[in-house]
């Protein structure tokens, strides 16, 4: 495989880049591999990655029903950041934060991560008193975390609605490590970085059916035959709970609800930043600025069940007046594109990464609005979770019994009700 | 190319010159033009710069698939980037200029990036800027955030304004019984069918003028037919784009009001988004014709053939004077005639070895077999370098001069709206293009958006159209059939690309985003050969098109390297909107102020004619503290709490939820949603609640007051109170449907005052026309009696204290509340009494111990914020079952406590992190969740939780970090009692 | 936009409405058992396709209903009251 770098580039510039090769393979499905990933989006491949690459598994297939990258992977507004108080959630996305960033130099790929900040406009001072506890835990905790006052903001970004806006904007808290990265990057990273250690990319690999036998899976149906895996993981977020009944195993603590994403036409640099406009009890909306030029945003759940990857008018509308109630300069953008994502939320809001009533079976599912962030940890723990066949001790309470054992890692409070977990 | 304004042609008036700027330069066109045609009558080339190339781009069509004149219009806080220069009709005093390009579109110092192509093809930043080049050496992000910060400034198109727009929008709703998009012949002929039925018709028509493609045509007279269609009473839309189609026959629209109109004779709203509920839809939107791939394929005078049509039918324009036609189809020969007919010299290049056109072509030439293959010319075409083809290979063979390079490369139906209900296309192998799969909605396609060429074939489409709404609508039945697809005498021939021998050659697919045919081999040769992967990599069709020109050439360049058909390698999925939409006219007039709904009590006047600062709770308006001349919130704050502890004080608390509650099963009710017994809840009583959610944490807590043996009143908190409402209303309708009980939101009904502090009584007293009716014998601590204040107003007033003064609530009819706040006011300013805020009521609510919302966060339980005891065991209720699940009854929990600093000079804030004093790290054992300065103590004091509870801490201080605010500070661990832990205060 | 027809106030935009849950849960009794209730609570089908759900019409005559829809195309099969007396009133 031809290394990704200047040198290289350049060097293909010489020959009409006939010297770049497939990225990743397209084998044809093996009968058995040690372990198999159901889900080819950004935490299944990142799964099969971290199996080659610190557990030595290198026999691993990752099963895709379309194309990889092309479900929530594809449909999130790349946002990164560590945030997370609640106890494992914290080291958690603290893991995941330290993965991106350096990312790009372990998968020799550009995923283009910017550490831009990620900035929380506070409304009122009882946002701040809530904030502060979170941004607190996250600096006792080995994260960044600071505080802007208004003069600070200001100077920083200018051109919000400071003056004429439906709630005050007091200052920021600001994770300055947190940004964005390329979405399509990261799962081409890992695709390309994961063949390269010898997993098998499937795609156009659907799974149809789950035979049991023993308390275990034996094999996985799929659209290109059976296969079967020693150890399986799903990873399918959205659809987990559709795979979970296929594996005849009951109910779970997920519902597929959509969050829609909206992107506009490329303009020059406008917003430099991650921005969250979220006063309490009104509203919720996040924009940031591709390196292309497009605004990103998006806000709230459509608020109904659905496995639609459509959205609906009401929360289009809702979605430019967030844009314009914080940057009444974006009144003459126009938005280029809409569609959604099909989200599990959970019942906490936190996401499970566990073993399963099967033997063999590991669960990666829950990701609710957090997925894209978490990825790359989520392949570490999952991968160190099938490998060794236990949970690692930031991940020990997500699982499917945290309910009933009481254990409250839900960081809006909302309660189960997933659809109050934005 | 040199264009130019004809005589005898077009369909602008002639009669009303309008004035114009092009960058900085000032022009003339004509009332009718679109800013696209004047530009083309003032022989104006280049108008733009492409994304990554900087190729200087020419107008490359004439609606609005256009990707090639983009242009920002007007200046300062009216600048608008990326209009199309061919949606854009002209108005006197438009001031236009080009984008994305130093110092400008026709001088551009960054098409330098043009030379250097070669090493920036489709995807190369993904290879590269990971570190220190050459070898990408280096950890971290900082190499990437280094050169990210030049690709950005490089990046985007156009520059935003960053004032606020000063223009307004506004929202519209309506319903139709059919609702037609696209006014071409196929539009008109089904709303005529519709309105003669009487149907209810909106007829939606993006351009300034109806017709469609019959605009291009000399003889249409859109004037007639639109005067026709008003008189059927049609309701026809101009200037409005059918932008997404949603569940249920929902259409976004947008209306363009007065876009057309000079800026300072504005009066309207510049755009109107429509939301319209249609029982169906009839999707007349055209289709698009196609271009094709060749070297330089996108040297300014390159153009649709239709486009130039238009141009000179619609505008008087004639685009070139010296203009090549290149065509795989039939759709170009009547341009070709007009356009010789205007006086341009016309040769066209069929590509097809025969054909049979039944034409007059004495005025053009026409050679068959032949391609375009590479134009020679940089900002204008001088020539056009042509090619025969034998086995798939091209060969030049000649050089033909010319001015303009006019492309067919087979036409696409618009099958945008049908893709955002998931519908696919079906690939139609005889035309060579994708048509509308069968809607299981409501929706039918009509027109060449269904794949019908031929004028006569797409009217009867139209009508046909309308009789299969009306049969889908169940309104009659009637037999009807749609004209087959197609309709050209001779079958188009596949001509997508014509590959150059130049190893990277210039050949376009998408203009805008400068992805080349070569882009998409290299994304093959690196894998990404799905579709998406294709769109992802190369960014072909991310443009502002999205594609609508360039796809289908993509995917036939894909399909051609995998040996596949073109339908085997899919298709694209459209996303709303069809074309973009401004984001002011999503908001409308949500903006400023007016972002959210203001709630306000009644008693909001006034509160600030009084003096209020408010501050938001929700979406309310509270009062926070009513200060005194010069003072801070600090000083206000603790003189309204010292002055209650001292005296007296009143506060506006209407915005706390009230909720009626009746019915004979209401006391079983109120018994399964509280903690606490209620069964027994004598008449006249109230009492204070908690109650659960299913998971046993935490809801809400307020008070419930029994008025009569069937009926009650109940208080929640106002963050809380919808959520309540709509939580009984559930339990009441879908769980419990046995119980006889009805709730009654009556919060807006009534306006409450607080009123407490010592002198409370004495102040009340004066008020009411009965003063024994608050006696102690009367109105016992958490009784509630109705009372008449002064001036006959009834009332109901209930003891109950959370401040821990003695203190009354008085309820009473909103209308009455300002009344009932002059009366009060003006005894309690007798005894030295205060208005007090929500900062002040937290003071006093935090040094009695009392929690609100910061410690019922959804995640504490009745047990760890110190109210076990209200928690029956001799019930079931709802959360009894899961509060004490795991580990939700462990003796470690964090437990409510009080927070005093060691140092009582010091200070602190809510959210601080309460660690032991050898290890200021992790997670801590404790927080602060409300903090205030107590004027009762003297210092700072704190509520919140640690581990244990108090008894575990006693003579243990800790440490309070808040590194966020710099600050760490020893601190005492106390009761959550802060203040009269007995409550002696409130039974006095 | 999901239209829902509501049996009192006819056709609306489902923006008018609040989403609630599975409608085929069935809640123990208050006194059941923890184990049963933290099925219902927790636990869902989570179904792919035609499912029993409840809204409110929140922004109308606050009733609840039950819902049959698609969780797929999001189209409507019926709506009732939840309640059942409800549903008698509005069968006349």
């Amino acid at each position: 495989m031809t290394r990704f770098n200047a040198w290289n580039v350049i060097k293909n510039g010489f020959n009409g880049n006939s010297g770049w090769s497939r990225q990743w393979r397209d084998p044809e499905p093996k009968a058995s591999y040690d372990a198999v990933i159901v889900g080819g989006g950004l935490h299944g491949l990142a799964t099969a990655y971290y199996l080659a690459k610190n557990h030595n598994m290198h026999n691993v297939a990752v099963l895709e029903k379309g194309w990889i990258g092309g479900g929530n992977a594809g449909r999130n507004t790349t946002i990164v950041r560590s945030n997370y108080m609640m106890p494992g959630n914290r080291e958690f996305y603290e893991h995941t934060l330290r993965l991106w960033e350096n990312l790009s130099h372990d998968l020799n790929y550009n995923v283009m991560f910017s550490q831009r900040s990620h900035v929380l406009l506070i409304n009122n001072p009882g946002a701040l008193d809530s904030f502060a506890r979170r941004y607190n835990t996250m600096r006792l905790t080995g994260s960044d975390g600071e505080l802007w006052d208004l003069n600070k903001l200001k100077n920083k970004i200018p051109h919000l609605n400071y003056d004429n806006g439906r709630f005050p904007i007091l200052g920021a808290i600001v994770q300055p490590r947190a940004g964005n990265a390329r979405h399509d990057s990261a799962v081409w990273g890992y695709a390309r970085a994961a063949d390269s250690l010898g997993v098998d990319i499937l795609q156009n690999c659907e799974v149809t059916g789950v035979t049991r036998k023993n308390g275990s899976i034996e094999s996985l149906q799929t659209t290109r035959g059976d296969i079967k895996g020693k150890k399986i993981g799903f990873a399918v977020a959205g659809h987990t709970s559709v795979l979970w009944q296929m594996a005849e195993l009951g109910n779970l603590p997920i519902e597929s609800h959509k969050l829609q994403a909206f992107v506009t036409e490329a303009v020059k640099p406008l917003l430099d930043c991650v921005l969250i406009y979220a006063p309490a009890g009104a509203a919720h909306f996040y924009i940031s600025q591709t390196n292309k030029g497009s605004m990103v945003f998006g806000g709230e759940l459509d608020w109904y069940k659905s496995y639609a990857q459509r959205g609906n008018l009401p929360t289009v509308k809702e979605n430019g007046e967030g844009a314009m109630a914080i940057m009444p300069c974006l009144g003459k953008l126009r938005l280029l594109r809409h569609w959604a994502g099909v989200m599990d939320m959970s019942m906490d809001g936190s996401f499970f990464m566990c073993k399963t009533p099967v033997e063999n079976l590991y669960l990666n599912a829950g990701w609710n609005y957090g997925g894209f962030k978490a990825s790359p940890a989520s392949g570490w723990y999952f991968a160190d979770l099938i490998a060794n066949e236990r949970p690692h001790k930031v991940i020990a309470n997500h699982n499917l019994e945290r309910f009933e054992k009481g254990i409250n890692i839900d960081e809006s409070g909302s309660g189960p009700d997933p659809k109050m977990h934005g | 190319m040199s264009s130019r304004r004809i005589e005898n042609f077009g369909k602008i008036n002639r009669q009303k010159q309008l004035k114009f700027s092009w960058e900085n330069k000032n022009y003339f066109g004509y009332q009718g033009d679109s800013l696209a045609s004047a530009l083309l009558a003032n022989d104006i080339r280049v108008v733009g710069r492409s994304f990554k190339y900087h190729r200087p781009r020419g107008i490359m069509s004439c609606g609005v698939e256009e990707s090639g004149g983009l242009v920002t219009i007007g200046t300062g806080d009216r600048k608008e980037p990326n209009v199309r220069v061919t949606s854009q009709e002209l108005y006197e005093g438009l001031i236009a200029s080009g984008q994305n390009a130093f110092p400008s579109v026709n001088f551009d110092l960054a098409s330098i990036n043009n030379l250097l192509s070669r090493f920036v093809p489709a995807g190369f930043y993904y290879k590269t800027f990971m570190g220190i080049p050459p070898f990408e050496w280096g950890s971290g992000t900082s190499v990437w955030m280094f050169f990210e910060k030049f690709i950005r400034k490089a990046a985007g198109m156009g520059r935003s304004s960053r004032l606020p727009d000063p223009d307004v929008y506004e929202h519209a709703n309506d319903h139709c019984d059919i609702l037609i998009v696209g006014s071409g012949p196929a539009g008109i002929a089904a709303a005529k069918e519709a309105a003669d039925r009487k149907l209810d018709v909106i007829l939606v028509e993006q351009d300034n003028m109806i017709g469609g493609d019959q605009l291009s045509e000399s003889e249409f007279n859109s004037d007639e037919a639109f005067k026709e269609l008003k008189s059927l009473g049609v309701r026809v839309m101009k200037r409005t784009t059918a932008f997404g189609l949603y569940d249920n026959c929902v259409l976004g629209l947008v209306e363009r009001v007065e876009e057309n109109v000079t800026l300072s004779d504005r009066r309207l709203p510049k755009q109107r988004f429509w939301i319209v509920r249609a029982k169906h839809v009839l999707i007349g939107s055209g289709s698009f014709e196609r271009h094709i791939a060749f070297n330089n394929n996108d040297v300014p005078g390159s153009m649709t053939v239709n486009a130039s049509k238009h141009y000179l039918n619609r505008y008087g324009v004639l685009t070139g004077k010296k203009i090549v036609i290149t065509t795989n189809n039939d759709s170009v020969y009547s341009t070709a005639e007009i356009l010789a007919k205007a006086g341009a010299n016309v040769i066209v290049l069929d590509n097809r070895k025969e054909t049979n056109i039944d034409l007059n072509k004495n005025n053009f030439e026409v050679i068959n077999g032949v391609v375009p293959y590479n134009i020679n010319g940089s900002k204008k075409i001088n020539s056009l370098d042509i090619a025969n083809s034998i086995n798939s290979k091209y060969n030049k063979i000649d050089t033909i001069t010319c001015d303009q390079v006019l492309m067919s490369g087979g036409w696409s139906p618009a099958v945008h709206l049908l893709s955002h209900r998931g519908v696919r296309p079906v690939w139609d192998t005889e035309n060579l293009c994708f048509v509308p799969g069968e809607p299981k909605e409501n929706i039918t396609v009509i027109g060449s958006a269904r794949g019908i060429w031929g004028k006569g074939d797409c009217i009867d489409s139209g009508i046909a159209g309308t009789l299969d709404a009306i049969n889908k609508l169940g309104i009659s039945k009637t037999d009807y059939f749609f004209p087959k697809q197609g309709g050209w005498m001779n079958p188009i021939e596949p001509l997508y690309e014509v590959k150059s021998k130049k190893t990277r050659s210039k050949s376009f697919v998408d203009f805008q985003h400068d992805v080349i045919c070569d882009d998409v081999r290299l994304a093959h040769r690196e894998g990404f050969i799905s579709v998406e992967h294709l769109k992802r990599y190369t960014t072909l069709g991310m443009a502002n098109d999205q594609g609508k020109m360039g796809n289908i050439i993509g995917l036939s360049l894909m399909a051609d390297l995998l040996g596949k058909e073109i339908p085997e390698v899919g298709t694209t999925t459209f996303r709303p909107p069809f074309t973009p939409v401004s984001i002011g006219a999503l908001a409308g007039r949500s903006v400023g102020k007016h972002f959210m709904p203001l709630r306000t009590t009644p008693m909001h006047a006034w509160n600030l004619e009084n003096g209020a600062t408010m501050i938001d709770a929700g979406l309310y308006d509270r009062p926070w503290y009513f200060p005194k001349s010069n003072e801070t919130i600090d000083e206000a704050y603790i003189r309204e709490a010292a002055t209650v502890r001292k005296t007296v004080g009143i506060c506006d608390v209407s915005s706390l939820g009230k909720i009626a509650i009746q019915g004979p099963d209401s006391t079983e009710f109120i018994n399964r949603i509280y903690t606490n017994a209620f069964a027994k809840l004598p008449i006249n009583k109230t009492r204070y609640g908690i109650m659960l959610r299913d998971d046993g944490i935490v809801l809400d807590d307020g008070t419930c007051w029994r008025l009569s043996d069937n009926e009650y009143f109940m208080t929640t908190s106002t963050s809380q109170a919808g959520k309540v409402m709509s939580w009984l209303e559930e339990l009441l309708q879908v769980r419990w449907t046995d119980l006889k009980v009805n709730v009654t939101s009556v919060s807006e009904q009534w306006g409450v005052a607080a009123i407490s502090g010592p002198k409370t009584r004495d102040v009340l007293s004066q008020c009411l026309e009965d003063p024994s009716t608050i006696s102690n014998e009367n109105l016992p601590f958490m009784c509630f009696i109705s009372a008449t204040l002064k001036g006959g107003i009834p009332c109901r007033i209930a003891r109950i204290s959370f401040s821990g003064e003695l203190g009354f609530e008085i309820y009473i009819q909103a209308d009455y509340a300002n009344i009932m706040m002059d009366i009060l006011w003006k005894s309690a300013k007798q005894f030295d009494g205060c208005l007090y805020g929500v900062e002040a009521l937290g003071a006093l609510r935090i040094e009695k111990g009392h929690v609100t919302g910061a410690e019922l966060d959804g995640r504490t339980t009745i047990d760890d914020v110190g109210l076990g005891k209200m928690a029956s065991d001799k019930k079931s209720y709802i959360g009894s079952a899961l509060r004490k699940r795991g580990v939700l009854s462990a003796s470690d929990r964090e437990k409510l406590v009080g927070f005093f600093p060691v140092n009582k000079n010091d200070t602190f804030a809510s959210g601080t992190i309460i660690c032991e004093k050898n290890n200021i790290k992790g997670f801590g054992v404790g927080r602060i969740t409300s903090v205030t300065h107590s004027p009762e103590l003297g210092h700072w004091i704190g509520l919140g939780f640690i581990k244990g509870g108090v008894e575990e801490w006693k003579n243990i201080n800790v440490i309070g970090s808040d590194p966020i605010r710099n600050k760490q500070i020893e601190i005492q661990v106390v009761s959550s009692h802060m203040l009269d832990p007995k409550g002696e205060r409130m039974h006095g | 936009m999901i239209i829902i027809k509501c049996p009192y106030c006819g056709d609306r935009d489902h923006s008018e409405f609040s989403y609630g849950s599975d409608a085929s849960i069935v809640y123990p009794s208050l006194d059941a058992p923890e184990k049963d209730w933290v099925e219902a609570v927790f636990f869902r089908e989570n179904i792919k396709g035609i499912q029993r759900e409840t809204w409110q019409h929140s922004n109308g005559c606050r009733m609840w209903l039950e819902v049959e829809r698609s969780t797929i195309t999001h189209e409507i099969k019926s709506v009732k009251p939840c309640h059942t007396q409800l549903q008698k009133v509005f069968e006349k």
